[in-house]
């Protein structure tokens, strides 16, 4: 291990640009496990999904941002669609909807990862952009590009999601179905109605978070399985359901998988954020900014 | 009795054919078949029985692994004293994160599982005794008199080691353990109001289910004559002991056996004749089928056409 101010500067400069990343793969999942209580394991599967998908588009010359914010409609019906199924199958059965709920979303996620690997293979998948191979020079520092615009995405994502969320009136509902389900129910609202809507934009935002994957490194199909944890500690740590909270936990992450990288080597780092989560779950099991 | 006389059969059948000149493929197949079934029963105690869902098979699988390498290259033991330290060891991983998880609602029990096995997975990783990322080849010891081949023997072995785990299994399930065990899966209050020790409970049953998954795992590195982490801890082994329980059906000690021998022949068959790809996609699809269409597996299936028909 070797120690310099200038190494510790650096990854923390890198730790926040990956830590905001790390918060907008994590936003949807924050709102469909943590408001909405789905077990969804599947969703890095489905964002690996998007990364595939934005691939596809960027092999015709699309630029893969563009093809991420696209990507969104299709997959907001995709989340309908699953939430749907969920609910019919699972929450309106109610009995045992844990066990296999979670193993439902388990299976969809090897489906998933498998289906990739029979269409495109084991191999890495990287997209072309202009902003891709560059980096922007502060001094003796070098910021790679793709990085800057993840960072900018995932704050757009995360600030107009918590607005949503917040401001307006269908947000308001997602919220309040996510306190008290049977209150919301004797306002006369559907709760299962404003779940799907809520799971689809969760659904949507992961199309544009797995955009955001394949620009800002190499894809493969089995990577979904890492972002498993990258993914739950963050929305654990964050409290179920805090977009804000999300983008802290994702600076935690991010910062200390960055100094665990720069000062401990590339082969330590996946096992940050599974060491975060089972810190979290041992020791505070309500996350930081729980409700 | 019932149950103690066909176990027996089981075993000998199984020294039997091992000793008669089968294909030594049949061996080396149906050795992954019978891991299975101690894979799936183990799964069951505590996802069946108790409702608590664990994706981390992998990770005792991989420790009762890489527990018996370490003493074979340490001290050269015998596969009865791997075995035995394999299970003891995964035991313990298994109650440490009972300790740490149990407590909190299942889905958090579910994805700290999945947790412990990239932190093993990236521990042995970064180990260099036992070989590291690039792994480690292991020398098989001599055969042991009767057998013709070492595969042979831990085929019976794991024959032997799958009838132990389905007694054990049969054992928690019809005693008191089992039944505050279903108790506590219908619900938790209830079951603590009732008078029912849940926590010590839900600490036993992951435990023994981490001990036998650990167990199956030893003889692996000697099967394989070679072992490395990325297969050991890999979560297609979580995702078969998982579909296999579910597919058979959760409620009885019957349903993971029948689930894995299904599932295990299916992806042999599978394996050989189309890919191996396949073979995980094969798991995955029927995991859904029966998770969404027959919910009690196929004991279910068969208990409503029994009543169909009578």
């Amino acid at each position: 291990m070797f120690f310099s101010w200038d190494l510790l500067f650096e990854a923390l400069m890198f730790g926040v640009l990956l830590g905001c990343f790390y918060a907008a793969v994590s936003i949807g999942l924050s709102v469909s496990f943590g408001l909405l209580d789905v077990p969804h394991v599947a969703h890095p599967a489905v964002m690996v999904l998007g990364s595939y998908c934005t691939y596809l588009l960027a092999s015709y010359g699309w630029d893969p941002l563009v093809a991420g914010t696209v990507l969104m409609a299709p997959f907001f019906v995709l989340g309908m669609l699953i939430y749907r199924f969920y609910y019919e199958t699972f929450e309106k059965r109610g009995t045992e909807a844990g066990v296999r709920g979670l193993a439902f979303f388990f299976g969809v996620a090897f489906i998933i990862e498998v289906g990739l690997i029979m269409v495109f293979g084991v191999d890495q998948r990287t997209v072309n952009a202009p902003y891709i191979g560059d980096s922007l020079r502060l001094g003796d520092y070098r910021i790679p590009h793709r990085m800057i615009v993840a960072f900018g995405v995932a704050l757009v994502l995360t600030f107009t999601l918590s607005a949503y969320l917040s401001k307006t009136f269908t947000g308001r509902a997602i919220k309040a179905v996510a306190q008290d389900e049977p209150a919301l129910r004797l306002m006369g609202a559907n709760p299962v109605r404003i779940k799907q809507w809520a799971f689809g934009i969760a659904t949507a935002a992961s199309a544009l978070a797995g955009a955001m994957l394949i620009i800002v490194g190499p894809v493969e199909p089995a990577i979904d399985r890492l972002y498993i944890g990258r993914t739950f500690a963050i929305v654990v740590l964050a409290g179920l359901g805090s977009m804000t909270g999300t983008l802290a936990a994702g600076l935690i992450l991010g910062i200390a998988e960055s100094i665990v990288l720069m000062f401990f080597g590339a082969s330590w780092a996946p096992a940050v954020a599974f060491g975060i989560l089972l810190l979290v779950l041992g020791v505070r099991p309500q996350g930081l900014f729980g409700r | 009795m019932r149950f103690w006389i066909p176990a027996m059969v089981v075993v000998l059948v199984a020294a039997g054919v091992a000793l008669s000149p089968v294909n030594e493929y049949f061996f080396y197949a149906s050795y992954i078949v019978l891991t299975f079934v101690v894979l799936a029963t183990a799964w069951n105690i505590l996802g069946g029985y108790a409702g608590y869902v664990n994706f981390g098979t992998a990770a005792f699988f991989g420790i009762g692994s890489y527990t018996a390498t370490v003493l074979f290259k340490w001290l050269g033991a015998p596969l009865v004293v791997q075995i035995a330290a394999a299970a003891a060891v995964s035991g313990l991983l298994g109650f440490g994160v009972g300790m740490l998880t149990l407590r909190l609602r299942g889905i958090f029990f579910a994805i700290a599982t999945v947790a412990v096995i990239f932190i093993m997975e990236t521990l042995m990783i970064n180990w260099r005794y036992v070989g590291g990322a690039t792994g480690l080849q292991l020398l098989r010891p001599e055969v042991m008199a009767p057998f013709e081949s070492y595969t042979r023997m831990l085929f019976v072995v794991m024959a032997a080691m799958a009838v132990g785990a389905v007694a054990l299994a049969r054992w928690v399930q019809v005693s008191w353990i089992g039944r505050g065990l279903r108790a506590l899966r219908d619900s938790e209050e209830a079951a603590e109001c009732a008078g029912v020790p849940t926590l010590k409970l839900k600490l036993f049953a992951c435990t023994l289910s981490g001990a036998l998954m650990g167990a199956a795992g030893a003889p692996m590195p000697m099967y394989l004559s070679f072992i490395e982490p990325v297969s050991s801890f890999n979560l297609t082994w979580s995702v078969n002991a998982l579909a296999a329980s579910m597919i058979g059906g959760t409620i009885h000690w019957l349903g993971p056996v029948i689930g894995a021998v299904i599932l295990g022949t299916l992806q042999q068959v599978v394996t050989v004749t189309i890919s191996s790809e396949v073979n995980v996609l094969v798991v995955g699809v029927l995991l859904v089928l029966f998770v969404v269409a027959a919910p009690e597996g196929v004991l279910g299936l068969l208990q409503r056409w029994i009543r169909f028909f009578k």
